[in-house]
């Protein structure tokens, strides 16, 4: 073994190199406060080792980078795990060089003869915020997508350059594979190439001009190695467990949240997202864009960052005198300080707006939907995840009602998306449709109380002319045989939906719907205006047979006003196939969503 | 006396300090390789089934009748990790007619390193245009000195109706005398 150390030691001198790396003196000892130095460059090499590792399997393209991270987290084995130390040690890196910086303010590390190595730091403070940015958008989530989008908007308030700088970065005017290609470009290649090279100087430069200890020395000097190391590689075990914690902590405190680091639903540009946000560590600069009037964000966005980031460059001159460090270590604390206030800021704003909660509650299901269709046998098409949800009655009907049906129709008291309606602006005038074509919506219908209520037509002219309000007031006379005979024709014209939530109970109410077609079809009061598997006849009202099923909503949304349904005595209810102000696979979407037709990952074998 | 006590004390502090930083140092450093490794290595864990059941690849009729194999694409659906396609070309077979069981296939990738095997009308058998393995139209090694191991491999076939031939696509390790699934 010693002669292959020695024949080693001949060839490359690594005996030298070892013995300078471990004894170096530590003028008054090793510090728990020498060891932010080393915790960076260990989150750096966490970075470099599991960066390498995700990009063995991530592939930047607008359909295929959201799909691959998807693939990561969830398909790959401990997928989740590299990803989760990646993203958290991104994240706890901003706080370590923080912690860094003050530490090498306070001890008086940055003046003469450091200031180059003070600059570097400086530098690599930028370098690692531009690799946080980039990276955010890597995965393509909503988030990433929204939040990126203004940091490169935000770029073409530059004068002259501008525009250029923009199209520069994202490979054009929109966005697309070019962005991400150019995004992973600087996130893979050029800035931690940057920052590698300037890590080794920053080193370099650090041993060079030794630890600046801070006087009086309390304690002897000792070399690097053991005791200084062994700190250090404590607080490099700290780090490492405060990520695992990350990563872990929903599943360990039970809390609703992802295993590692979160992923969005797939970025969308139709798609608005309200809850866009950049990283906790952008948040000041956010919330100070906001003080900023149209025209003046380049004050916000770049001149005023810059300058103050600027300044912090002539520190060390500043610093030669008493004076000057007190000047430099006040600055410092107020940028903290004005940074934290800011922070607290947009978080408490933010807290503070009800559209926001509600916004992100949507992201969060749109996150979760995407992953069941992804997870479900038909797996992702080649247009990408996006689509799973363009295509998805669960996501698309609920916006859909509110934009066309909601300012008349209901869906349970709202507008589909959850939100309260402003009866003053759209009052109700139409029926809710939670439950269309079900026993219970039907039970509603017929009868007279309920059917004159705002819930069902009451906002309608049905409820003052036409001969359904007759029909309904008859029914209140009933007696108890007739009530039963109703009950059994509300249980088969709603067996005519074939609605999936009551497949079961159809099924074993075979017999009861078979006497209750028998007594519809015998029923004058009934069949004078409407028609039951009986097609070749005219007809007044709606049409009942196959009522509620996918074909006729598809249909009776399409156009109301056709013979087989409301004809000429149509309410106010639009065409709107026939008018164009939706598409067939719009309404298809909307109907669907209705009748409770959607995958459900359960249901697959 | 009592500096070398201290001496020897301060020595036992660091050699459990420089026992402990190897210990630690190398678990962090290893930790995230591990990550990676665990992550890298999915692809040996992952299983795919090689048999994806009988697909239809072509009908009798266009098949030449005097017993010379045409080249067919199989078309089926595929999942390329992240991406499910519903039908997308996974390879290709030669079928040729024969007396006794009617069609025969084959896979077109040469045994011997996976290239896309030619079959060559003119002189009437299958070259590797790689490393230059002959076949025999049935199949069979065509060549003493075949770079191959085995002959074509071989697919099962059903005829359906009469006239719609359906194909069991597999594919095969290479370089091996057995023909052996790769999973």
């Amino acid at each position: 073994m010693k002669w292959l150390i020695d024949w080693l030691d001949h060839r490359t001198g690594h005996r030298k190199w070892i013995r300078e790396a471990l004894f170096e003196n530590i003028p008054g000892g090793s510090q728990w406060r020498y060891v932010w130095g080393s915790t960076l460059t260990f989150t750096l090499f966490l970075q470099v080792v599991t960066g390498l590792f995700l990009w063995m399997s991530y592939s930047p393209g607008a359909n295929n980078a959201w799909e691959s991270v998807y693939f990561i987290q969830y398909e790959m084995n401990f997928g989740w795990l590299l990803r989760g130390i990646h993203h958290y040690a991104a994240q706890l890196m901003i706080i370590l060089l923080v912690l860094h910086l003050m530490q090498v303010m306070i001890d008086g590390a940055y003046k003469a003869p450091r200031e180059i190595n003070f600059w570097f730091g400086l530098l690599l403070l930028q370098l690692t915020l531009a690799l946080s940015l980039t990276g955010y958008l890597l995965p393509w989530d909503q988030k990433g997508f929204w939040a990126t989008k203004v940091a490169t908007s935000l770029l073409g308030v530059i004068p002259v350059l501008g525009d250029s700088l923009q199209k520069l970065v994202v490979g054009g005017s929109d966005y697309g594979h070019l962005t991400l290609t150019r995004f992973f470009v600087l996130h893979a290649g050029v800035l931690p190439g940057l920052v590698i090279l300037l890590v080794v100087f920053h080193i370099y430069l650090f041993r060079r001009h030794g630890i600046k200890p801070k006087e009086p020395k309390t304690k002897p000097d000792e070399y690097f190695w053991p005791q200084q190391v062994f700190k250090d590689s404590v607080a490099c075990l700290a780090v490492l467990v405060a990520i695992l914690l990350l990563i872990v902590r929903h599943r360990l405190f039970d809390t609703e949240g992802p295993l590692g680091a979160e992923l969005g639903a797939p970025a969308d540009p139709s798609q608005p997202y309200d809850a866009a946000r950049p990283e906790w560590y952008f948040l000041f600069l956010f919330q100070f864009l906001k003080y900023f009037k149209g025209g003046q964000e380049i004050w916000g966005a770049i001149y005023i960052p810059m300058g103050i980031l600027g300044f912090m460059f002539l520190m060390p001159f500043i610093g030669k005198w008493k004076m000057g460090h007190r000047f430099n270590l006040l600055y410092m604390m107020v940028l903290a300080g004005g940074a934290a206030v800011l922070t607290g800021l947009a978080i408490q704003e933010d807290r503070s707006k009800p559209e926001l909660r509600l916004a992100i509650e949507e992201a969060h299901q749109n996150a979760e939907r995407v992953l069941e269709l992804a997870q479900s046998e038909s797996g992702i098409p080649v247009e990408g995840a996006v689509s799973l949800l363009w295509n998805d009655p669960l996501t698309q009907g609920p916006r859909l009602f509110a934009r066309h049906c909601a300012s008349c129709h209901r869906f349970g008291g709202k507008d589909g998306m959850g939100r309260v309606m402003d009866e003053e602006k759209d009052p109700q005038t139409a029926s809710d449709l939670k439950g269309f074509a079900t026993r219970e919506w039907l039970t509603r219908f017929l009868n007279e109380e309920s059917f004159h209520s705002p819930e069902m037509f009451g906002g309608t002219q049905f409820s003052e002319k036409g001969k359904m309000r007759r029909v309904v007031s008859k029914i209140t006379d009933y007696d108890a045989e007739e009530k039963l005979a109703l009950e059994k024709v509300i249980v088969a014209i709603s067996a005519e939906a074939s609605l999936p939530m009551q497949k079961t109970i159809d099924e074993n109410d075979l017999e009861i719907i078979i006497e209750g077609r028998r007594i519809l079809d015998e029923e004058e009061s009934c069949m004078d205006c409407h028609l039951f598997h009986n097609e070749d006849e005219e007809t007044e009202g709606p049409v009942l047979t196959g009522y509620g099923s996918e074909a006729w909503l598809i249909d009776f949304v399409g156009d109301p006003t056709h013979s087989r349904f409301y004809g000429e005595k149509n309410d106010r209810m639009p065409a709107f196939l026939k008018l164009g102000s939706l598409d067939l696979k719009s309404i298809e979407l909307i109907v669907k969503w209705l009748r409770e037709d959607w995958y459900r990952p359960e249901s697959t074998p | 006396m009592i500096s070398e006590q201290s001496n020897s004390a301060s020595d036992r502090r660091g050699f459990f300090a420089g026992v402990l930083s190897i210990i630690i140092g190398g678990v962090v450093s290893i930790f995230p390789f591990a990550a990676g490794l665990a992550v890298f290595l999915d692809p040996i864990r992952r299983r795919e089934k090689t048999g994806r059941g009988l697909i239809r690849v072509a009908s009798l009729s266009s098949l030449p009748s005097d017993g010379s194999p045409k080249y067919f694409p199989v078309i089926a659906s595929r999942r390329d990790a992240w991406n499910h396609y519903p039908s997308s070309p996974i390879g290709a077979v030669y079928l040729r007619r024969i007396p006794e069981s009617e069609v025969q296939a084959f896979n077109v990738a040469c045994p011997h390193a996976g290239c896309f095997v030619g079959y060559q009308k003119s002189q009437d058998h299958f070259l590797c245009p790689c490393h230059n393995s002959r076949f025999a139209l049935n199949g069979h090694i065509d060549d003493k000195n075949s770079p191959s191991p085995r002959g074509m491999d071989e697919l099962d076939v059903e005829i359906r109706n009469d006239e719609e031939i359906w194909v069991n696509f597999q594919t095969f390790q290479p370089g091996k005398e057995e023909k052996i699934p790769s999973a």
